[in-house]
């Protein structure tokens, strides 16, 4: 489908010329959901780049960016498609001496149908990337939904048929794994396990991100931030705060990463009080540290 | 590559990982646009197609590595049967050896590494031909001659840096320390893997290093990294729980009509009734008691339920949790959202009063103190979750103490880590208490832990039907 990209290492490139840094691994799934037509499911903690993985690919193709937002109570109406009532009633009104069949087939056309996000992507003359972000937030029956345009790209609309999509989508979806998604929308999908980063890489994101920061202060705090994540927190740092980090110790005017550095710096990376006391604790950091507004 | 992958898929299958046939399908599909010589692109391609559930990685990993990994390092070397050869040692003595590997270690000199790598298990593994093993003995004899704690403390004083002496950079240094030697012991087992893989075959090594899933690792007895990952898993089980328990109904429509609001949208259709409105149907708050044996027996077990109602008490607002030894006290007040579980534990077993005399199981008794003193805990809308082994030390069972406080609950479920057939044998009394109960399960699991979740949803339906 993309014809440009003839190995993953092509994708890596492609994709860091966005601004996201893969790896091998997100590089070869990706590069396989190209060539197989597959979706993509991105699982992992949040913060690690799921969803910023679907808008670079955007980016890196050119393509347009079709997104779907799931919550609790997602519906049919608000994922799919509605019939535009209002419109119908209009035209019902506006004509009142047509037949019957006339009105009918006039009424349930394509001009009075709304379209949501996912029959949106496939009705798109250009291809586009269709994000269906956190879509563990769904009721598990809701998910059905979805399994039909991840299998074949097309949705039947009872009234119209079956509409197929001109272009096949990159799909990816992602989830934060806060309840196991079915069996069935697994089976249809690459599935793409993201934890967070190693350090290597967390290094090279920070590098990226943060341009001003020096090589040895981001091995630093890289290395800082792997080892606090190996504490039990409840929320471990993602990587979008890693980034604040070292945003926040540049701003601060701080080269030299100690223990006072760490201690005063905290709270950027971790949001709890509990986290901080834990760490504080874990790392055996001077007390006092990281006082968060209650 | 297909018979391969096909014995791959049939090996994960063993294993107790769910492949379907569209997913190996997907797999050979994938295989022309992988590259096969590289290693971590075809874990990726397998991995992305097979696998689609976390904490099922680490089985297929190593199911991986025996089939594809290893890949004899250096083809030439031949494997040494017999045993302690000596000779392919490079001469050296065991000291110079060991000189040898912490100088490629810090160098990072992976062609080295790989050429010591084969010599050390020449000289230390003592592999025999035949033996029917999964070889980690041998990768852990290999690591014992190697010394790897002292290789550790070698690394850290050569890693040692001279300006600064903070304690974070202490930590960071002994993380990569530990990350080199860690990455040596997999070098040394996949060397280990690849011979035992030219001798015997992948499936039949594959076999032998099989280990169980983490959803059929057995709770009382899981080591503390299996623990780790468990206790991961508990939060959206927990959250799935709530859910059930609370019995919403979203999607029926079986509320009543709301005529205010149908009304007011058939405004916009020119007062038509196109679009009816319903009163969203009542949600109950279900509350939820948790008594949890926390005796000596049931420490593992006891961490894995209180981690269970500590998860759940950040979704439902209700949830009173009592913990018993020989006595019941309610510990409700540790594991509030805002704390932290481990600390939380720490200060359950120091401040909550649990034991009254000699520190053992007595059901009887806490059942007692359950009915007098939190008799109100205990209401028409509370679904009462009993965790323990109901080994009462020969103590009267109190199953009227019981019954008063299960008369009160809406549905009660005990859940008992022993296997179904040791119930009732010695002390244990399960029978006196399981008519009580709505349901009665052997959880020992995290699998079995997941079908109880999921059942809780029925029995919870069927005790509705009773009240009515």
């Amino acid at each position: 489908m993309e014809s440009q990209w003839t190995a993953p290492d092509d994708v890596s490139v492609a994709l860091a010329a966005t601004g996201y840094l893969s790896d091998a691994r997100i590089a070869q799934v990706v590069y396989l959901a190209a060539q197989l037509d597959k979706p993509i499911l991105a699982e992992g903690p949040a913060g690690v780049g799921k969803t910023a993985l679907a808008l670079s690919l955007a980016d890196a193709t050119g393509r347009r960016l079709v997104r779907l937002q799931c919550y609790e109570g997602l519906d049919e109406a608000k994922a799919l498609y509605e019939w535009d009532y209002h419109k119908q009633l209009l035209r019902l009104q506006s004509d009142e001496g047509a037949t019957w069949d006339d009105v009918e087939g006039d009424i349930f056309s394509e001009s009075f149908l709304l379209t949501r996000p996912l029959l949106e992507a496939i009705r798109s003359p250009e291809p586009v990337v269709l994000l269906i972000d956190e879509v563990d937030r769904v009721e598990l029956e809701t998910e059905a939904l979805l399994l039909e345009i991840l299998d074949s790209f097309q949705v039947t609309i009872p009234e119209l048929g079956t509409i197929t999509a001109v272009t096949k989508p990159i799909v990816v979806l992602t989830s934060n794994n806060t309840r196991e998604l079915s069996e069935a929308l697994k089976r249809r999908c690459l599935y793409l396990h993201l934890p967070y980063p190693t350090i290597e890489r967390e290094r090279a994101i920070l590098r990226s991100r943060v341009p001003d920061l020096p090589e040895v202060l981001a091995e630093k705090i890289a290395r800082t931030v792997a080892s606090i994540r190996t504490i039990n927190t409840r929320k471990p740092p993602s990587v979008s705060e890693t980034i604040d980090w070292a945003r926040t110790l540049i701003a601060l005017g701080i080269a030299e990463l100690d223990d006072e550095a760490v201690s005063d710096t905290l709270h950027v990376l971790l949001k709890y009080q509990s986290d901080i006391d834990k760490a504080t604790r874990e790392l055996s950091l001077p007390n006092g540290a990281g006082v968060v507004p209650a | 590559m297909r018979d391969t992958l096909a014995a791959f898929v049939e090996e994960l299958r063993a294993a107790g990982i769910p492949v379907s046939m569209v997913e190996t399908l997907d797999a050979a599909n994938a295989l022309p646009h992988t590259d096969l010589s590289d290693r971590e692109n075809l874990r990726a391609t397998l991995g992305s197609t097979l696998v689609k559930q976390p904490r099922h990685y680490r089985a297929f990993d190593v199911a991986f590595d025996v089939f594809f990994g290893g890949r004899r390092p250096f083809a030439e070397a031949e494997p040494s049967p017999g045993g302690d050869q000596m000779g392919s040692g490079g001469g050296m003595n065991d000291e110079a050896f060991r000189d040898a590997v912490i100088e490629a270690l810090l160098a990072g000199d992976r062609d080295a590494l790989r050429q010591l790598v084969g010599n050390a298990v020449d000289r230390y593994a003592g592999m025999q031909p035949g033996r029917p093993v999964g070889g980690r003995y041998y990768t852990y004899r290999v690591m014992r001659r190697l010394d790897a704690d002292d290789l550790i403390v070698r690394l850290l004083a050569a890693l040692a840096s001279t300006d600064t002496d903070s304690l974070i950079e202490d930590r960071i240094r002994r993380e990569k320390a530990e990350a080199i030697v860690a990455q040596l012991r997999t070098d040394v087992d996949d060397e280990v893997t690849a011979r035992l893989v030219d001798e015997r075959g992948a499936e039949q090594v594959a076999q032998s290093r099989r280990i169980a899933l983490l959803e059929d690792v057995d709770l009382m007895h899981a080591t503390r990294v299996e623990i780790e990952e468990i206790e991961r898993t508990v939060a959206p089980l927990a959250r799935k729980l709530a859910t059930r328990l609370s019995q919403r109904r979203r999607h029926g429509r079986d509320g009543r009509l709301d005529v205010r609001r149908t009304i007011r949208r058939s405004l916009g259709h020119g007062g038509v009734l196109l679009d009816p409105r319903f009163k969203p149907p009542r949600t109950s708050k279900p509350e939820i008691v948790v008594l949890c044996d926390v005796s000596g027996s049931m420490a593992t077990f006891a961490r894995f339920t209180l981690q269970l109602t500590y998860a759940i008490s950040s979704e439902l607002s209700k949830v009173r949790a009592f913990a018993f030894i020989d006595g019941l006290d309610e510990v409700t007040r540790f594991f509030g959202p805002r704390t932290d579980f481990a600390d939380a534990l720490i200060k359950m077993s120091s401040e909550a009063s649990l034991v009254r005399r000699d520190g053992h199981s007595d059901y009887g008794r806490s059942f007692a103190e359950m009915a007098e003193t939190y008799g109100d805990a205990v209401g028409p809308r509370t679904t009462l979750i009993i965790t323990g082994d109901a080994r009462n030390n020969y103590r009267p069972a109190g199953v009227n103490h019981l019954e008063t406080v299960v008369r009160k609950a809406r549905t009660t479920f005990w859940l008992n880590p022993e296997p179904r057939r040791f119930w009732d044998t010695g002390d244990s009394v399960m029978s006196s208490y399981a008519p009580l109960c709505d349901s009665v399960d052997q959880v020992r699991t995290l699998r079995q832990l997941e079908a109880f979740v999921e059942d809780a949803a029925l029995s919870r339906s069927h005790s509705r039907q009773l009240i009515g």
